[in-house]
């Protein structure tokens, strides 16, 4: 049986659906627009950064510095509008362009030098942490009312613009990596990569671009973020890889690459976003959310290993 | 040397994995003689000496070692019994000291801590014995070359009791000093009254090291020489099955243009100076004994491991080296994998996608892929080349290995290519679609392309081959045009012999101690 891709989004969505019903059911207030801007808010930075770290797990690789490439975007940003007076349609295009940067220079260092992006990127999360602080001069910078709207929900629909933006983020991440020659290598790549070598295909421009789409993805990750906080953290984004990867695995894509969809991966953050939420209205502790969360994640792998036991190993 | 007592028995051994490659194989191994098995690719012998050293199981048959029954279920079970086997894919840790690869099951302890002082001061004398004293115990295998490694694998196996010491091709990766030490330390081992089995390759070695010489052919042994003198014609004859070389018969004019040549393309021992040309409508054939360098000489020309030297031409095109696959297939080369589902296919995508894992391919517009070009493209890959599947949609990895042989031969005629290298392309293959992919490199040549082809199976050289070279050690050693019998063909790949049929290369070392 080959497992079709709707069925497997339709799984998340089933699971989305009755976490919303059980914290609907446990906690009084939680279906309420409240907890729907809270959620709002939160989703499009794990999500941009998601699809990113989706294609490049997709190719065999792994992204570990997007937190640290979403805070150095972050200071270039914040920088650009408090210290240089830059209009945000400058400002916004150069936190991007910041990111994409750096994730020329991990994808060129994985495949000039052929380290593995695992290791690559466990260096330029430190490097670019020490960036953060040069630029930011380790200070939060303020940057103000100037970038607020873009957080600020919509009235009548609850959600802010970075909710579309998202989205439409997510599709077209999507549909480069299902309709385009570029999505089709990337998915060859990750399931055997000296097969596509053999075929005469060069596998070192995507190899590139995809740690380029997802250096960009971190930097808009920082857009949003200093819009929802109206300032640039130079400690934004720790952990932020974690959240992205956990989200990614319990979206179905394999860790080992080949295989995978960057919508699985939204509804993947939907999933622990809306138990983040649940939890918090109900009181849970910052120790038992964190339990509790990491138990999720473990659950949802357990359960697609053994999906895939069940249905029998490919010969 | 006098016969000894016997003491490993083998009786009725058999062992089948898809084809029966071992039949009823009865051996007496008598203590001090160094019994050596002889025989083409797949006649048995390393199956044989697995069996005997524990590393597999035989299905039928019984052994005993001394009085008593063996069965090893383990190769240290093997070694605990006193049957030592030095393995032709060395089995060690890079990572490790060499004194750790020599001891790493049996390391000196003391309250469960390593004993440097005792490991080290007793791998020195391991290491002295094959003539590596000079090398410091502590220093890691990774810092050793192939053959140094090898004899680090020998010294692991004389440093242990042993009865009974099986050697798998132990010369392969060894110069010719290296080899020399050996022979000294095996000779000693006899001396003492240790068995020795000996798998070789390699006619030069027989009379000076062989007490006994059997030929294993299609799993069962065909004949026994005492003493290690035999004419190597004879031998030949015997692992072949078939009368001595008659020469060749006359060359057939050559047909089109030239579409592929090779010249002096090296890369390593096992390519070395190759020069080679197919024509338009040919397909030309590449025989040899396993590791005689036909899978490096198509990676080397395809780019897959670019040449250090030489030039490759494809038709009308430029000489010089392709440095990657990516090059060859531009200039109008294909190769077919000698491991399709390693380096060949993507298991868990569909017939569709393998198809068309191509530069250029599938079409598209600005990057978005044409779906309907696409189904059209791969649908018509799977009419050309019969593919047998459910749909297009179907993963490859569900197909029988013949099917997947010709999604990649259908990707290669796809592209258009001028010249295809073909390496092992019906193994594991069922009859049938074999003789469909026969059908489909003939009509390839036919249109005009050319194809060099390598196999370990005569019988297929036969059936598509127009021409056959021979290669052995990394060098095309002889050439031979239809007409031409099994027995020419192996003995040139045994580096002997057949000399008659045209040296295409020339220097070849000749083992002349085997000639009388």
């Amino acid at each position: 049986m080959k497992r079709t891709r709707l069925g497997e989004w339709g799984v998340l969505v089933l699971v989305w659906l009755s976490l919303v019903a059980l914290f609907g059911m446990l906690a009084e207030r939680f279906l309420s627009m409240a907890t729907l801007t809270t959620v709002a808010g939160r989703l499009p930075g794990l999500a941009v950064v998601a699809a990113g770290m989706t294609l490049v797990i997709i190719a065999g690789g792994i992204d570990l510095s997007v937190g640290s490439v979403m805070a150095l975007a972050g200071a270039v940003l914040g920088v650009a509008i408090v210290q240089g007076g830059w209009p945000l349609a400058a400002a916004i295009p150069m936190a991007i362009l910041t990111g994409a940067s750096a994730g020329l220079a991990t994808g060129l260092l994985t495949v000039g030098l052929r380290i593995p992006s695992f290791l690559v990127t466990l260096g330029s999360l430190e490097i670019c942490r020490g960036l953060t602080y040069a630029v930011s001069g380790s200070q939060t910078l303020f940057i103000g009312k100037v970038i607020r709207p873009l957080a600020q929900p919509i009235p009548l629909l609850g959600i802010p613009p970075t909710v579309p933006v998202a989205l439409i983020v997510v599709i077209a991440a999507q549909a480069i990596l299902s309709r385009t020659v570029f999505g089709r290598h990337l998915v060859a790549i990750g399931a055997n990569e000296p097969a596509v070598r053999l075929a005469g295909i060069n596998t070192a421009p995507p190899r590139v671009a995809v740690f380029v789409l997802s250096g960009a993805l971190a930097g808009l990750a920082a857009v949003f973020a200093s819009a929802r906080l109206g300032s640039a953290d130079p400690n934004a984004g720790a952990g932020l890889e974690l959240a992205a990867i956990a989200a990614v695995v319990i979206g179905g894509t394999s860790l080992s690459g080949g295989t995978g969809s960057v919508v699985g991966s939204l509804l993947g953050v939907l999933v622990m976003a809306t138990l983040e939420a649940g939890l918090a209205q109900l009181g849970a502790s910052e120790p038992l959310k964190r339990i509790v969360t990491g138990g999720a994640i473990i659950a949802a792998v357990a359960a697609d290993a053994l999906r895939r036991r069940w249905e029998g190993p490919r010969c | 040397m006098s016969a000894g007592p016997v003491v490993l028995r083998a009786a009725g051994l058999s062992k089948a994995w898809s084809v029966p490659v071992l039949r009823e194989v009865s051996l007496e191994l008598e203590a001090g003689e160094v019994h050596v098995l002889m025989g083409s690719n797949g006649a048995g012998k390393s199956t044989l000496a697995a069996i005997l050293g524990g590393l597999i199981r035989a299905d039928a048959g019984a052994m005993t070692l001394g009085d008593l029954p063996y069965a090893p279920r383990s190769r240290a079970a093997a070694e605990g019994a006193g049957v030592v086997m030095v393995l032709q894919e060395m089995n060690l840790f890079p990572g490790m000291s060499l004194a750790e690869n020599l001891f790493l099951d049996r390391l000196p302890s003391r309250f469960g801590v390593v004993d440097r002082a005792s490991l080290h001061r007793r791998a020195g004398v391991a290491l002295e014995r094959v003539g590596l004293g000079d090398l410091p115990p502590r220093m890691p295998l990774s810092r050793l070359g192939v053959g140094q490694r090898q004899l680090v694998e020998i010294a692991r196996a004389l440093d242990r009791q042993c009865r009974v010491l099986i050697l798998d091709e132990p010369t392969a990766a060894l110069s010719a000093p290296e080899s020399d030490l050996l022979f000294e330390h095996v000779r000693r081992l006899v001396r003492e009254g240790v068995a020795v089995i000996y798998v070789t390759h390699r006619l030069d070695e027989l009379p000076r090291i062989a007490s006994r010489v059997s030929v294993l052919r299609d799993g069962r042994f065909v004949a026994e020489h005492r003493g290690g003198i035999v004419a190597p014609e004879r031998l030949i004859e015997e692992m072949s099955g078939r009368p001595s070389p008659q020469g060749s018969a006359a060359a057939s004019p050559p047909t089109g243009d030239i579409v592929l040549a090779v010249a002096g393309l090296e890369r390593g021992s096992r390519v070395r100076g190759v020069s080679l040309e197919v024509r338009a409508g040919e397909v030309v054939g590449l025989a040899g004994l396993v590791g005689a360098g036909r899978t490096e000489l198509l990676r080397a020309i395809f780019g897959a491991d670019p040449a250090a030297a030489g030039s490759i031409r494809v038709g009308d095109g430029r000489a010089g080296l392709l440095r990657s696959p990516r090059q060859a297939v531009a200039a109008g080369i294909g190769m077919l994998p000698e491991d399709r589902r390693h380096d060949g296919l993507l298991l868990d995508q569909s017939m569709r996608v393998n198809a068309l894992l191509l530069p250029g391919q599938p079409r598209a517009r600005a990057g978005w892929i044409d779906r309907a070009a696409e189904w059209e493209a791969a649908e018509a890959i799977r009419t050309r080349v019969e593919i047998d599947c459910t749909s297009i949609e179907q993963p490859v990895g569900e197909l029988s290995g013949g099917n997947q042989q010709k999604v990649v031969l259908g990707r290669w005629l796809a592209a258009g290519c001028r010249v295809l290298l073909c390496d092992e392309p019906t193994r594991g293959v069922d009859a049938a679609a074999k003789g469909t992919i026969h059908r489909l490199i003939r009509e390839f040549v036919d249109r005009g392309g050319g194809v060099l082809l390598a196999s370990g199976e005569l019988a297929e050289l036969r059936a598509v081959c127009d021409r056959v070279l021979v290669m052995a050690e990394g060098r095309i050693v002889a050439e031979f045009q239809p007409g031409w019998s099994d027995a020419a063909v192996t003995a040139a790949a045994f580096g002997s012999a057949g000399r008659d049929a045209v040296g295409a290369g020339d220097d070849t070392e000749q083992p002349g101690s085997t000639r009388r």
